[in-house]
């Protein structure tokens, strides 16, 4: 068996992978256009997405739950509770005589749970330094951009009752 | 294509290939951040951002994807020019 005589004076290498430099830089920056444009149409599917979720959005109906009871707090105690569902960790606060505040315990910014510090009057995320006002959950400081959601209270009776969820 | 003819094609395609590369990733880099605006906005509850991010973010997809067919353009007028294909 012979092997037929190469006609080409370039190494074999060269032969087999004859793809010069400058032909793959080619390749590879059109290959990375393509790419960047499709990030681009994904990134403008997202804001479809939010779009469509926006235009079609209808505000959820809440229960109502008792969530603490006249006077079961000292001024400036704290209550944890959950609400709507089994999973949304929430926080009472007792500010100054019968007056009560409960916010969502979910740090807008990564989920971390706030807590109530009674010295700086705040509700503070220990994770990332992000404070919120106990009036009304606005940032004060911190990574945050959103305010703490808001559970409505009333009071009825001898009882605390939480009725809705303000997000603003 | 227009550019310096002491340039060779080859050269002066790449860039072009480059000027257009660099401002698709400034356009992505605004989509990014259009889109993490608009959805921190659609969390706070004001949804009335949404349209017109929407509206940006299409915009810039069209100007996006019209150099990336100018990208495609220019590599094959250089490749045609260069005799390479």
């Amino acid at each position: 068996m012979s092997w037929p005589r190469r006609s080409s004076s370039e190494p074999l290498w060269k032969e087999e992978f004859s793809v010069r430099t400058a032909d793959e830089r080619y390749v590879t920056r059109r290959q990375l256009t393509k790419f960047l444009v499709l990030t681009s149409f994904g990134m403008f599917v997202g804001n479809l997405w939010i779009l469509f979720r926006s235009l079609f959005y209808k505000p959820p109906t809440y229960p109502q739950q008792t969530v603490a009871r006249l006077g079961e707090l000292p001024v400036g105690g704290v209550k944890l509770f959950t609400y709507p569902t089994k999973d949304d960790l929430c926080i009472l606060v007792r500010t100054a005589g019968n007056e009560h505040v409960s916010y969502s315990q979910k740090c807008t910014h990564l989920s971390c749970a706030v807590y109530y510090s009674q010295e700086s009057n705040r509700l503070e995320c220990p994770c990332h330094k992000g404070f919120f006002s106990i009036a009304d959950g606005s940032v004060l400081q911190g990574p945050p951009s959103r305010p703490l959601p808001r559970i409505i209270l009333e009071k009825r009776g001898n009882e605390v009752v939480a009725v809705d969820i303000k997000v603003s | 294509m227009s550019g310096d003819p002491e340039l060779p094609p080859k050269t002066r395609g790449l860039t072009a290939i480059a000027g257009a590369m660099s401002l698709i990733a400034v356009l992505l880099i605004v989509q990014i951040w259009l889109l993490s605006a608009a959805l921190e906005s659609f969390l706070a509850g004001k949804r009335s951002s949404a349209l017109p991010a929407a509206i940006f973010s299409g915009l810039m997809f069209l100007i996006c994807f019209g150099l990336y067919l100018f990208v495609d353009r220019v590599d094959s007028d250089v490749r045609g020019s260069a005799g390479e294909r």
